[in-house]
């Protein structure tokens, strides 16, 4: 299923603040279609490198190209390629479910018809149906999260950008989030995810683990699990994690 | 934020403290000497010589004087009958007539007072010993009556209400803006937005538009208020009015969304906003006449916006001004509208 085609191309990646280095030398690619999961612990720097690619950053140097867009002449060409979910939950809180869908969709340009096609679709998928005309402020978390994510795909990206989507909420609507990862990685969409949930990375196809702002490991679950002589992705992270600097 | 909370406060103080005062500092007059004898000659050039008055030009017409004064061009007009002088000669009561813009009452009182006494002194250079034995005053040759044009009652409605229409329009227009990118990105939807292929003027605009209709809408309501329940005169143009409050909302929402764009958390947007605010309210003729700012007051009010609306819609609700008279303002406020979103759309920032 997945060709070995890049879509986003990182080298020597560096982003500083002052003299603090929030992401340290990073290189990687990520192909067409998977699920690539990028972890590390709270402020290993996921967001920052997140931003960059997503366009909404400068990187501080480093070569960048998102769905062979180049991160700093072609960011917005680039921004018509992707989605982007924040890790602060970004709808509008005082619009409803279908105003929230309307208006991304008629920033990226789908028509009318299109607009009311794709809601149609999308709040049957997530079985929302009944809270169309509902402000979104009134919505439980879980339902915020997935549409989010739903609005975030509604332009059919090439690479949807998520950033600890499954933060803070209960494992059942974790597991059903994954569904719809799944589903739109189903569909050709690249999948790039953050999170510092380690069994969520069991879901990925490929992860890579970020210690202090530097990239320490890269690879499928199961061939890092061999490497690391562990029994889970939590006991990989535990045995890099040992040499952070970061105190939780 | 420090110097946010100190710097605004003193400079503040050093500009309202000059700028916003009540002293009377010059009077433009226009003169109708029909007499065109000595005595009217040396009165009128009394009037000049005094400080706060400058003779702006002098006529045979008292029409040709309230022309100017409907243009603001000056600000009171002297007319002298023929006979004046014969009258002073012949040490009977001569009269001098007044006619002085009372749009702006507390103006007006002003205007009254200081002519009251430069003819007084004149009086008194006349008849050094005539004293009236009984008051000990001076007993009056020359003596004024005044005609209060635009606002015979002197009233302080009429002349107060349209600017508080501006100052409601302002507050809404200025403090909705400031607030409202800011507020997205302490939300965090800012960055949703962001990451998106939106273009900059475009999101402004849509920021715009609404706060446009919201202006407007209080607006409408103000004027209705000011007819019916305050009876205040309306002489001028609806549509004119509206035009203007278009041009001006553009000038306010523009200097709102550039504080917007430019602050990080609504805290540091409501203080900034503020102390614009404060100065352009200040120093915009609503409380205090402009004429009576220092030279640079009155050029740094190139620059505020609200000056220019209250002119306007008094010259348009209490003189009924037309398009014409109220051309240049409007250009002005059109030219700066534009660039201020201008500089609002060039100073937001998709990427950080
Ligand atoms: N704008 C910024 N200015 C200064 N430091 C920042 C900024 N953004 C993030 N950082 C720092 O960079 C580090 C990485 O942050 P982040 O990328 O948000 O981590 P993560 O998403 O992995 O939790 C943190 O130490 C954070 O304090
Ligand atoms: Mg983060």
């Amino acid at each position: 299923m997945k060709d070995e085609k890049q879509v986003i191309r990182v080298r020597n990646l560096f982003k500083k603040f002052g003299d603090f280095t929030a992401n340290h030398d990073l290189s990687f690619d990520v192909y067409k279609g998977e699920i690539f999961g990028f972890l590390g612990a709270n402020g290993a720097g996921k967001t920052t490198a997140i931003k960059i690619l997503s366009g909404l950053s400068y990187p501080t140097s480093g070569e960048i190209e998102v769905a062979g867009f180049d991160v700093y002449k072609q960011r917005e060409l680039l921004k018509r390629n992707i989605g982007y979910m924040s890790q602060k939950f970004s709808l509008y809180e005082d619009l409803t479910v279908y105003e929230n869908i309307r208006f991304y969709g008629g920033i990226y340009g789908l028509s009318r018809k299109e607009i009311k096609m794709k809601a149609d679709e999308l709040l049957t998928t997530l079985n929302l149906e009944h809270v169309r005309n509902k402000r979104i402020g009134e919505l439980p978390l879980g339902w915020k999260q997935k549409l989010a994510f739903s609005v975030a795909i509604l332009h059919n990206p090439d690479i949807v950008f998520l950033d600890e989507p499954t933060g803070g909420v209960d494992p059942v609507t974790r597991r059903q989030f994954w569904d719809l990862i799944y589903e739109a990685s189903r569909k050709g969409i690249t999948v790039f995810v953050t999170t510092h949930y380690m069994d969520e990375a069991e879901y990925c196809d490929r992860v890579s683990i970020m210690v202090d702002g530097k990239i320490e490991a890269l690879d499928t679950p199961s061939e890092l699990k061999k490497q690391f002589e562990a029994k889970d992705m939590d006991a990989v992270f535990l045995r890099l994690a040992r040499n952070s600097s970061y105190q939780e | 934020m420090l110097p946010i909370i100190f710097v605004m406060p003193i400079i503040q103080l050093c500009i309202l403290v000059f700028a916003a005062t009540y002293d009377m500092k010059n009077t433009n007059l226009y003169v109708v000497d029909k007499d065109l004898s000595s005595h009217s000659r040396e009165l009128i050039s009394k009037f000049n010589g005094s400080p706060f008055f400058t003779v702006k030009d002098l006529g045979f017409s008292v029409d040709a004087g309230e022309k100017e004064l409907f243009k603001d061009k000056v600000d009171a007009i002297l007319v002298f009958e023929k006979g004046f002088g014969n009258d002073v000669d012949l040490k009977r009561p001569a009269g001098v007539q007044v006619l002085v813009n009372a749009i702006d009452a507390s103006a007006a009182g002003l205007y009254n007072a200081y002519i009251q006494a430069v003819i007084q002194d004149y009086n008194l250079h006349l008849q050094p010993k005539l004293i009236n034995a009984k008051t000990r005053q001076p007993i009056q040759i020359v003596d004024n009556s005044y005609s209060h044009l635009f606002n015979p009652e002197m009233d302080y409605i009429p002349y107060m209400l349209p600017g508080i229409l501006v100052l409601l329009v302002t507050v809404i227009g200025l403090f909705l803006s400031a607030m409202n990118v800011v507020r997205e990105k302490e939300i965090g939807t800012i960055e949703q937005i962001n990451v998106t292929p939106i273009k900059k003027y475009q999101f402004l605009i849509g920021k715009l538009i609404p706060f446009l209709i919201i202006g407007f809408f209080e607006l409408g309501v103000g004027l209705l208020l000011a007819t019916f329940v305050f009876k205040i005169p309306f002489l001028g143009s609806l549509g004119l009015i509206y035009l203007v409050a278009f041009v001006y909302l553009l000038v306010v929402l523009g200097i709102g969304l550039l504080i917007s764009t430019q602050t990080d958390t609504q805290q540091q947007a409501m203080f900034i906003a503020w102390f614009f605010m404060v100065v352009f309210i200040m120093m915009s003729g609503l409380f205090t006449p402009v004429e009576s700012m220092p030279e640079w007051g009155q050029k740094l009010n190139f620059l505020n916006p609200v000056s220019y609306f209250i002119k306007m819609i008094r010259m348009i609700m209490l003189k009924g001004s037309g398009f014409k008279d109220v051309m240049r303002e409007l250009g002005i406020l059109g030219l700066y509208g534009i660039a201020m979103l201008t500089i609002a759309v060039n100073r937001y920032r998709k990427v950080s």
